[in-house]
């Protein structure tokens, strides 16, 4: 199963409602807002933290570097994906479960 | 004519489809396009299955009155899954708890679901669809 | 769009769905049946009230399926069938029949 974030963490509970629900080893991709959830520095990196030791959690690249962020700002353990990844791991993860 | 006609038999394929409701009602649109989904898949003759989780579970709790905001309400529209042979409808139990509701508040027979059993009925799905 | 009633305008979409469920009643289903080229029996009438009462209750315009089903559970068998229907309403009970008793068009009907 792919689970799919595209909304701020801070400003609603996609991501915490995602974590609560996919299943242990399970990959999460932060896209569009939710690739705030990825950022170092913030009181939600203890949550992320935590999730990339149950998930497979990915954050997409575009996503950051148009809000200003590149890879050297993203949680250990999280890895950057460009839009062809996203699209093979609909594939190779799908059903998709997109958490608005 | 009638409805998708010659669409509603792809080949005999039934697929478990799971709606996941998880904003409050008439606050935004979410909760009401989920619904509309709901009808029109019912057209497709899949295993459909309703989950309400986080503020989702607001939805179908008794005695919405909207005259007084001028939409219409959802629980009428509830109550008629039944005819459309959509039954399978689970409620998160955690979610209910912390909004301070019970299985008896609902307008609909529901089946209350523990956040793992939740997570498990997910998984289990072929399409997940929501908001 | 709009349909004249006795020099009443009451609005439609552009397949001809009254715009206000509310302003309904029997002369805007006659005038209605007499576009789609329908004679109101009362068997017609039948299927129409049982239409309202439907949306009264459920706020929807139901499905041809669950149309059918309804009607098989609250007329009989005999009426709560295809066959029956379309022959009552020839462009469908869903989509004809919801139109002359002033429902929206159904959810799911393309």
């Amino acid at each position: 199963m792919l689970h799919t974030v595209n909304k701020s963490p801070f400003e609603r509970n996609a991501f915490k409602g995602c974590l609560a629900r996919a299943q242990k080893d399970s990959v999460i991709l932060l896209f569009e807002d939710a690739v705030y959830a990825a950022i170092k520095g913030t009181t939600i990196e203890s949550v992320t933290v935590r999730a990339t030791q149950d998930f497979k959690v990915c954050v997409l690249g575009p996503d950051l570097k148009a809000r200003g962020y590149d890879e050297g700002h993203v949680v250990e353990g999280v890895t950057v994906v460009d839009y062809g990844d996203f699209v093979d791991m609909v594939v190779a993860y799908g059903p998709v479960v997109a958490w608005l | 004519m009638p409805e998708i006609e010659g669409v509603e038999n792809t080949g005999g394929v039934i697929k478990k489809f799971l709606y996941l409701n998880s904003k409050a009602p008439y606050g935004t649109v979410y909760a009401l396009e989920v619904l509309e989904m709901i009808l029109i898949s019912a057209a497709f003759e899949q295993d459909v299955h309703v989950a309400f989780v986080d503020d989702g579970v607001y939805q179908i709790k008794r005695g919405h009155d909207t005259k007084g905001i001028e939409m219409k309400s959802f629980l009428p529209t509830y109550r008629a899954l039944e005819g459309y042979d959509i039954e399978k409808l689970y409620v998160e139990k955690e979610s209910m708890e912390e909004r301070g509701l019970r299985a008896e508040d609902f307008i609909v027979p529901v089946t209350v679901t523990n956040r793992l059993a939740m997570s498990h009925l997910i998984a289990s799905m072929d399409v997940v669809l929501g908001g | 769009m709009a349909y004249e009633l006795n020099g009443k305008k009451i609005e439609h979409d552009e397949e001809g769905y009254i715009a206000d469920v509310n302003g309904w009643n029997e002369d805007v289903a006659k005038m209605i049946a007499d576009v789609e080229g329908i004679d109101m029996t009362s068997e017609h009438w039948e299927v129409i009230h049982f239409l309202r009462e439907y949306y009264n209750e459920y706020q929807i315009a139901p499905a041809v399926r669950v149309l059918t089903k309804a009607v098989a559970k609250k007329l009989g068998p005999e009426k709560g069938n295809n066959k029956y229907l379309y022959e009552l309403f020839p462009y469908g009970p869903g989509k004809q029949a919801c139109k002359i008793a002033g429902l929206p068009k159904p959810t799911g009907c393309v």
